[in-house]
């Protein structure tokens, strides 16, 4: 469904993508993007969302470029890393301009009971405390029920039980068929969800695959270990069909995992 | 972008600036009215407030207002919207609510005072046409230079840059020219630089209709001499219009090359 070719980015001389190749197709899965902070993780999604425009390469959505489109957006629901609305509006208005933009069909009401945000609607959004925005940064995000979700760091100042809810919720999502995109920091939420992981560094995709793979591949029994593995131990970028990589000095990469065919 | 107008309008209007923007009109208006007692000198008064005022605040609030609504801007750039409705949905958002302020700020008290039973209705109305035409430009100036800038530090200064280059060094940059260059004829300059400063335009198309040639200063009495009051009100009205125009295109090129 979502086809990226040969994607390169860069802010000034900061090369942030560089050349990714990545095809998202299944349905019901849960895909977790990977990577130490600057490896172009929000870049890549942001790319995907046409809000940073490539220096090179395609995006395709359904088979037609998203370059110069917005469309394509209604079929995305997206959760920003940083949850700041406009200070004196209410949260029940800020659903409401959604509403408006995207259309009245959506499931609020039962996310709103989900995260206990009832009490909360007639608060200026500026008076909500980080982990409450979050929630209604949440709640904006699934309000519909587009086929996929690209959540950027949904974990951030969550108490435990709306975590635990924004799982299950997850989980839900996935058995309904939607495909899940989802960059985060928190590795047993990728361990508990993920059904497939895209480790980038320094602009390239270094591994793809499930995490059994990637423990079996990094020779650990503990995910956050494998993952810390490829991270001191950086390996060749992966190089399956539809992702080549640039091809390291292998003399300095100690570690090359095999190529995976997804 | 209608509906993002009227939500940024709607946040605007709630915010303490705007009830402050409103609370000094309505004081300094009240003050002036109550302690002239005359309301064509008032007028005149509150001409040179406006023409410095207006275009400070919505400097500010403009490049406030972008950088304040960062990341909600992120959230409305991932919805099936077009970029530039997003702008101008919040830059028209922004105009209007600072106009809002003026026209109550000022109007309250003028029409308490007995506006509408003096003969200085129409020269009131021109006052606040300025009013709100400069709100309009320079927000759309600032909001312009906060959207080319990511560094908050550099949009502030350079917005205030340009608002202090036009309410107060164009004018001195402008004497110097004229002073260094007085054994030409510079009538044609002088118009032509007239038209290049909003402020100026503004100020000169109050006093072409309030006829108070004393205080048109050099441009104003070229402008009149060339073109009489009519023209002359038709030309500063017509390049008030570019002036509003040119921030809103540069936004829509600024904004559809931009990254997120």
């Amino acid at each position: 469904m979502i086809t990226i070719q040969n994607l390169h980015k860069s802010f000034g001389r900061n090369q942030v993508l560089q050349g990714i190749d990545l095809t998202l197709q299944r349905q019901g899965a849960i895909t977790a993007v990977l990577g130490p902070n600057g490896s172009g993780k929000t870049t890549l999604i942001k790319c995907l969302l046409g809000m940073v425009i490539p220096n090179e390469g395609q995006i395709c959505f359904a088979g037609k470029p998203v370059a110069k489109q917005w469309e394509y957006r209604a079929q995305i629901d997206y959760l920003p890393q940083i949850a700041r609305f406009p200070e004196n509006l209410r949260v029940r208005e800020i659903i409401r301009l959604l509403q408006q933009i995207r259309g009245p069909h959506t499931r609020d009401q039962e996310l709103i009971a989900l995260f206990g945000l009832s009490p909360y609607l007639d608060k200026p959004l500026g008076s909500l405390s980080g982990g409450t925005k979050q929630k209604v940064n949440l709640t904006l995000a699934f309000m519909y029920d587009s086929p996929i979700v690209i959540l950027d760091e949904p974990t951030a100042g969550l108490d435990p039980v709306a975590l635990i809810h924004l799982k299950d919720l997850l989980a839900r999502e996935k058995a309904r068929g939607k495909m899940i995109l989802v960059t985060t920091h928190i590795m047993s939420l990728v361990e508990e969800l993920a059904d497939e992981i895209v480790f980038l560094l320094e602009g390239h995709i270094y591994f793809r695959g499930t995490i059994a793979e990637l423990k079996e591949q990094c020779n650990e029994e503990d995910f956050e270990r494998a993952i810390a593995g490829i991270l001191t131990r950086p390996a060749q970028p992966i190089a399956a069909p539809e992702q080549v990589g640039p091809k390291p000095d292998k003399a300095s990469l100690p570690f090359i995992p095999q190529p995976t065919t997804h | 972008m209608f509906k993002i107008m009227q939500y940024s309008f709607f946040d605007l209007m709630r915010s303490r600036w705007s009830y402050s923007y409103f609370g000094f009109f309505f004081l300094f208006t009240s003050a002036l009215l109550w302690l002239s007692g005359d309301i064509a000198k008032v007028v005149i008064s509150l001409l040179n407030v406006i023409l410095i005022l207006c275009p400070l605040i919505a400097t500010m609030f403009g490049v406030m207002y972008y950088y304040n609504s960062r990341e909600f801007t992120e959230l409305l750039l991932a919805q099936p919207v077009k970029r530039i409705a997003i702008f101008w949905g919040q830059f028209l958002g922004l105009g209007f609510s600072l106009s809002l302020s003026l026209l109550l700020g000022i109007g309250i008290p003028f029409l308490a005072y007995g506006l509408l039973a003096s003969m200085e209705i129409w020269h009131f109305s021109i006052l606040l046409f300025n009013g709100v035409v400069l709100s309009f430009i320079f927000a759309g100036l600032s909001f312009l230079i906060a959207l080319r800038y990511e560094n908050r530090i550099r949009g502030f200064g350079l917005a205030i840059l340009v608002w202090l280059f036009f309410a107060v060094l164009y004018d001195g940059f402008f004497l110097l020219l004229v002073m260094h260059f007085r054994e030409y004829p510079l009538e044609k300059v002088a118009l032509a630089a007239t038209l290049l400063n909003p402020i100026d335009l503004s100020r000169i198309l109050v006093l072409l209709q309030l006829d108070v040639s004393a205080l048109m200063g050099y441009t104003g009495a070229v402008l009149q001499r060339f073109f009489g009051s009519g023209l002359g009100s038709i030309l500063t009205l017509t390049s008030l219009v570019v002036w509003t125009t040119l921030p809103l295109l540069a936004i829509r090129w600024v904004a559809e090359r931009k990254d997120f």
